[in-house]
């Protein structure tokens, strides 16, 4: 195995574009040096992209923000902007490992390893967020939702790196949250995650709603069925039981080591209630 | 001189303080050398080739290839650990267990393993080693391993202790029974019966230091051994069987270990890095994954029990009933008979039977996992004690208390007590803020107790005084938990000098007589029985040189705090001589002054226990929380009350993990699901309250201090105090551990549905 | 030559070392540096055992390429006490028996220095969620709180 810290995105593209054989970024390495671990795992060149200038910085535009593929999860909550703007998002990626692994993982990182249960994930389809990918054949921008296509795999193609994570600025009257279940308090996969984002009207009432179920499919699923019962409420009672019901029927998940389908589909149901509630309030509504 | 080792109360200077531990500042500057710290020259790394089948027959294994690789320096099969066990099927099962020889009883059973220059290459070794399997039919269930139609393990194995023997083989290896009187006519007695079944999940004793050895065999016969173990003197004996070595020629040093709790009391792949070292000719490592730990070391039983209760409506037990299946890995050892003789150690019963069956099933083979089987059979029937309180509408501490075993009860397995603490912890957690502080909404509370025997057993130890006059004190048995202050402490009080002046070491099997292991709580309990002895030998020196040097006859001469005193008017108040003063003339009165001690420690002292939890229960979730705990439980003497009450939250923490979150996941597969901390979840710091303790000191008889055992204890009553907490909590009883979620949804929508 | 020189800075003193380019900075500091006072629980991220602090922040070493370590600055804890004086944290954790076995102290206490670093006067629930990547079998964590809670006063020059 070979491992490379180019100094440009262009240097690092090349390389990935030119190996033969299998080739990883390497971004905060929580997944990538667990894989590496299994006597399965082998790889030909890891390409570090922490040296390249720009990937460690946050930066705010009049658009939103642009978050750097390598900076850490630890360093999102030390940025109040983005905290203040997406409180959700950021609370979403401080829920990954522990201390020590959020000192060092990346939502770029969350999202590409594209498993079921990332944490990252559904906070960022709920707030629309888009990546920007660097390829051999130039940049584009393209939906996070989209990044992910099934465990472990992803839709971007040899040579690919993603360099940001786009967030718009969020609207006005507006509240993301996430929450997810696991038994523990801490060092646990989620057995379900889900992620609301909404935008209320003069009269406080839910305009728009995304709704972001994780772990209870092969890929994060947005529910359009479970934005709909919220919108053009005030979270009554009805909304909410409505939205809850929404969401159980969402999701297919499967039975393994972490949880049952029946207890997925409830507790999928139960989360997506409070993290209304605690959107709803975050965007002003009472 | 013979030692008496019988209680007798007296003030003490040492003995219950809480002085600074003499291994702290190497383990808080990282300089303790654990199992995996200690290297030799030219040392080979290890790996083990591990069967991915649950049950599977070794057609043929094809080493050449690995054997062919640059770097590679031996590899093994079991055709290298020739069978030298004489027909005794205990040690069979541990050879077979270190490498299988005719079949893979369970996914991570090792079938061969390499010696190379580094990890990589080893790595690669063993993609190149072929075993063609013929995969059989597994069983990983208890239960499902006692069906008439299960797949069988062992086609000669005929369930022990039925008469008449049965004539069909099973999975069953053994049945067991205890009890005294008649259950039926004490159910005929009975107003009120409560009779259920409970399930427990295989846990791990999850140690965070996997296990690890360097081993190097020599031409001439001779060989050495660095390990993490609780034993390092079995570990020498079950090596030296196992390979065919000479008992003496094997020396085998404890590093510090990194956690235990009877896990480091079996070998595992101990024997194939010396069998590596012996065909490589070079010093072996070998240190096994988190994975490998998992998958292929002393995991506890999985059980299956049924307990039946009678009791009259003004809370009387008139008899009591449980049967206990325990499965015990591939191979029928005595977990089930254990916990059948532990079941209802708590309670005076007129009428009580227990009955075990040992269970083989395709996962690894059980060790000892603290207290073992102890915390199951408990789980069982303090729940069924509690819903017997609530069903007569009795307070769960006072059916208990009135129940209790004390002084003169015929235990359920058979011993008369003597003075014991089950009654005093009920009457403590009675009285007990705890037990009486409101609870919350979702709040729930429960109680329960637990029993543990202690052992003793086989003790050497060897207590030098230098010429300075301070003691270095050479004790056997493995350190798991801070008995080296404990005993440094225990040797100062005795000899009467001061704790700073001793200096306690773990000896290797080389320099210091047989010891048993560090298990059943015996550390500190029988090392500091053979300290005593070993110090009191030092005093019976200390006296005669102290008569040398007055030149008066040794019968004048008492010891009295530390000091060798000349008594009778006619000596006039000559100065007492310190033991520096006289280790100071040693050269000159004899030489050397040492103390020594061989011993069997008997009456380890059965050691009880009460805990008292509060939940939080989110309803819709399942999710679970305690708030609250508290451990009540009888030391005998707590020695260093600090490392006193270590023991009894670890054990507590342990006991938590296992009846909210810990359990063996298998796929229909028989694999393994949860190999890694991550997916096996033991408590995280912020799982947990404070763990407040109290300690009660019912002086144990038989040891000259009081000592009882204290390790172990700890983690029986947890489970029922949780899973009570938790019935409480959600008004449903909950039978099956751990009480995980998913298990806490599921009754509760059970519940809801009517 | 499939090795990787790499130059670092580690207890504040400048080192070089080879290594190859699956190694991680826990292999380096083990088996190449002769620095065994972190310790390998799980090799994945899951025990904390193997904690040391990159650039001001505690990682898992086990999770860190030791090719990665070029440039930064590590400290482990090997460099915690000050020659012959311990940190405070580490008398803390000998006074209160906040160690048993003790293969888990090192990690523990190198999380906590990173704790105290970033917030000197911590709740207990702080230091609970930060030391849950830290795991204990043997202590059931009490002490190991209540030490980091004592060690914490003493630096803030409250005193016990
Ligand atoms: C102990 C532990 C606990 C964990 N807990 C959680 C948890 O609670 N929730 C959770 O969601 N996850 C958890 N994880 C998984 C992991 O930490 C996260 O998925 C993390 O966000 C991955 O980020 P990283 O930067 O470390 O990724 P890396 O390991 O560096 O990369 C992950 C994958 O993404 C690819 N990749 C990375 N960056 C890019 C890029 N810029 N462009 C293209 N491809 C890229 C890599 O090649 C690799 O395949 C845990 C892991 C550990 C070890
Ligand atoms: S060894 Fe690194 S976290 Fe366990
Ligand atoms: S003291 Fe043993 S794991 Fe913490």
């Amino acid at each position: 195995m070979r491992y490379e810290r180019p100094g440009t995105i262009e240097d690092a593209v090349a390389m990935l574009a030119q190996a033969s054989g299998r080739s990883f970024v390497l971004a905060g390495g929580t997944d990538l040096l667990v894989r590496m671990k299994s006597d399965d795992f082998d790889a030909d060149l890891v390409v570090d992209i922490k040296a390249i200038p720009g990937m460690d910085e946050i930066a705010e535009t009049a658009d939103g923000f642009a978050i750097g593929a390598a900076v850490s999860c630890a360093e999102l909550a030390e940025n109040s902007a983005l905290v203040s703007a997406w409180p959700g998002v950021v609370e979403a990626a401080n829920l990954i490992g522990s201390t020590q692994i959020q000192s060092r993982c990346t939502m770029t990182g969350n999202l590409c390893n594209a498993s079921p249960a990332a944490d990252s994930v559904p906070a960022l389809v709920a707030a629309d967020a888009r990546v920007r990918v660097i390829g051999p054949n130039g940049t584009r921008t393209i939906s996070a939702q989209n990044i992910p296509v099934g465990p472990g795999k992803t839709s971007l193609e040899k040579g690919d790196i993603i360099d940001a994570i786009l967030l718009a600025r969020p609207q006005p009257r507006s509240g993301d949250a996430y929450l997810r279940f696991i038994p523990r308090t801490e060092m646990d996969i989620a057995v379900v995650g889900v992620a609301v984002n909404l935008t209320l009207g003069a009269d406080g009432s839910v305009q728009t709603a995304r709704v972001a179920l994780g772990a209870v499919a092969p890929s994060v699923i947005l529910s359009e069925e479970a934005a709909r019962t919220l919108i053009g409420t005030k979270l009554e009672a009805a909304a909410l039981g409505a939205l809850e019901a929404a969401c159980s029927a969402a999701s297919i998940p499967i039975d393994d080591k972490r949880g049952t389908v029946a207890f997925r589909k409830q507790v999928a149901g139960v989360l997506a209630r409070r993290a209304a509630r605690i959107a709803y309030e975050r965007a002003g509504g009472k | 001189m013979s030692f008496d080792a019988t209680y007798k109360e007296k003030k003490l200077k040492s003995v219950g303080t809480r002085p600074l531990r003499p291994d702290g500042v190497d383990k808080v500057t990282g300089r303790a050398r654990y199992g995996a710290d200690f290297n030799m020259p030219g040392q080979l790394v290890a790996r083990v080739l591990r069967s991915p089948h649950a049950h599977a027959r070794i057609m043929r294994i094809d080493v050449s290839r690995a054997v062919a690789l640059k770097g590679v320096k031996a590899v093994i099969t079991a055709a290298d650990l020739p069978d030298l066990t004489n027909g005794n099927a205990a040690l069979y099962a541990i050879l077979d267990n270190c490498m299988a020889r005719t079949k893979a009883f369970y996914d991570g059973h090792a079938v061969a393993a390499v010696a190379a220059i580094d990890a990589k290459v080893a790595r690669e070794a063993l993609k190149l080693i072929e075993v063609e399997y013929d995969v059989l039919p597994h069983v990983v269930d208890v239960d499902a391993a006692m069906a008439p139609d299960a797949p069988l393990l062992d086609e000669n194995l005929f369930t022990q202790g039925i008469d008449p023997a049965p004539t069909t083989p099973s999975n069953v290896g053994n049945r067991s029974e205890f009890g005294h009187g008649d259950v039926e006519s004490g159910f005929a007695k009975a107003d009120v019966i409560v009779e259920r079944s409970y399930k427990t999940e295989q846990t791990h004793q999850g140690y965070i230091e996997p296990h690890a050895c360097v081993a190097s065999c020599n031409v001439d016969g001779t060989a050495e051994m660095w390990v993490c173990t609780q034993g390092h003197f079995v570990y020498r004996q079950t090596c030296a069987d196992l390979l065919g070595l000479e008992v003496s020629k094997l020396r085998v040093t404890s590093s510090e270990i990194g956690g235990g709790f009877g896990g480091k009391t079996h070998v595992w792949a101990e024997p194939l890095a010396l069998a590596l070292s012996r065909k490589a000719g070079r010093p072996v490592k070998l240190v096994m994954s988190r994975e490998e730990v998992f998958r292929a070391s002393g995991p506890t039983s999985q059980t299956s029990i049924d307990v039946k209760i009678g009791a009259t409506k003004d809370g009387k037990i008139t008899a009591a009933l449980a049967t206990l299946r325990y499965s015990s890995g591939p191979y029928a050892d005595s977990w089930a008979e254990t916990g059948a003789m532990t079941s209802f150690a708590c309670y005076d019963l007129e009428n009580v039977k227990t009955v075990g069956f040992e269970v083989i099933v395709n996962r690894p083979k059980v060790a000892a996992y603290r207290a073992p089987s102890a915390p199951m059979a408990a789980f069982a029937v303090e729940s069924a004690i509690d819903e017997l309180a609530h069903k007569i509408g009795m307070d769960s501490v006072e059916l208990r208390i009135k129940n209790a075993a004390s002084e003169g009860s015929r235990s359920s397995y058979g011993p008369i007590y003597g003075p014991i603490g089950i009654g005093p912890t009920l009457e403590a957690a009675r009285t007990h803020p705890h037990m009486s502080a409101p609870l919350g909404k979702n709040q729930g509370r429960g109680m329960a107790c637990g029993f543990w025997f202690n052992f003793g057993g086989q003790t050497c130890t060897d207590l030098n005084i230098s010429a300075d006059g301070t003691v270095t004190l050479a004790v056997g048995t493995v350190d798991v938990g801070g008995s080296r202050a404990s005993l440094s402490l225990i040797a100062a009080e005795e000899l009467g000098i001061s704790y700073d002046d001793v200096k306690a070491v773990i000896a290797d099997t080389s320099t210091l007589g047989y010891n048993d292991m560090t298990d059943g709580s015996r550390g500190t309990f029988s090392s500091s029985m053979a300290t005593i002895s070993a110090a009191r030998n030092a005093i019976v020196t200390m006296r005669e040189r102290a008569a040398l040097m007055w030149d008066i006859p040794v019968e004048d001469v008492a010891w009295e705090e530390g000091h060798a005193k000349a008594v009778g008017a006619s000596y006039d108040n000559r100065a007492p001589l310190s033991v520096k003063d006289i280790a100071a003339e040693a050269g000159n009165t004899g030489g050397p002054i040492a103390g020594h001690s061989e011993l069997v420690a008997d009456g380890a002292g059965v050691s009880f226990g009460t805990h008292i939890c509060d939940v939080e229960v989110d309803p819709e979730t399942g999710a679970t929380r305690v708030i609250r705990y508290t451990v009540i439980q009888d030391a005998g003497k707590a020695v260093h009350p600090a490392y006193v009450e270590g023991q009894y939250q670890g054990g507590a923490a342990q006991g938590i993990g296992w009846a909210l979150n810990e359990e063996y996941v298998y796929g229909a597969d028989g694999r393994l699901q949860n190999p890694g901390f991550l997916d096996y979840r033991i408590p995280v710091c912020s799982d947990l309250p404070m763990i407040d303790t109290q300690i009660l000191e019912i002086p144990n008889p038989n040891h000259p201090y009081g000592v009882r055992g204290v390790g172990e204890t700890s983690i029986v009553p947890p489970l029922a105090a949780v899973a009570n907490a938790v019935s409480d909590a959600v008004g449903v009883r909950m039978v099956h551990v751990p009480v995980s979620p998913p298990r806490i949804l599921a009754a509760l929508n059970a519940k809801a549905k009517g | 030559m499939t090795s990787i020189a790499v130059s670092t800075t580690i207890n504040g003193d400048d080192v070089e070392f080879l290594c190859r380019a699956d190694e991680t900075l826990l292999d380096v500091l083990r088996n190449r540096l002769g620095l065994m006072g972190a310790k390998e629980g799980c090799g994945t991220g899951d025990c904390g055992a193997c904690s040391t602090i990159m650039d001001g922040r505690v990682v898992c070493s086990c999770l860190v390429l030791g090719a990665e370590t070029e440039g930064r600055e590590i400290e482990t804890i090997e460099g915690m006490a000050n020659g012959s004086d311990l940190h405070p944290l580490q008398s803390k954790f000998i006074e209160h028996a906040a160690l048993q076995c003790g293969v888990c102290t090192p990690g523990f206490l190198m999380a906590a220095k990173a704790l105290l670093a970033a917030h000197p006067d911590p709740t207990e629930k702080e230091i609970r969620f930060w030391l849950a990547g830290n795991l204990c079998r043997c202590t059931g964590y009490d002490k190991i709180v209540r030490a980091v809670q004592d060690a914490a006063a003493e630096m803030r020059g409250e005193g016990t």
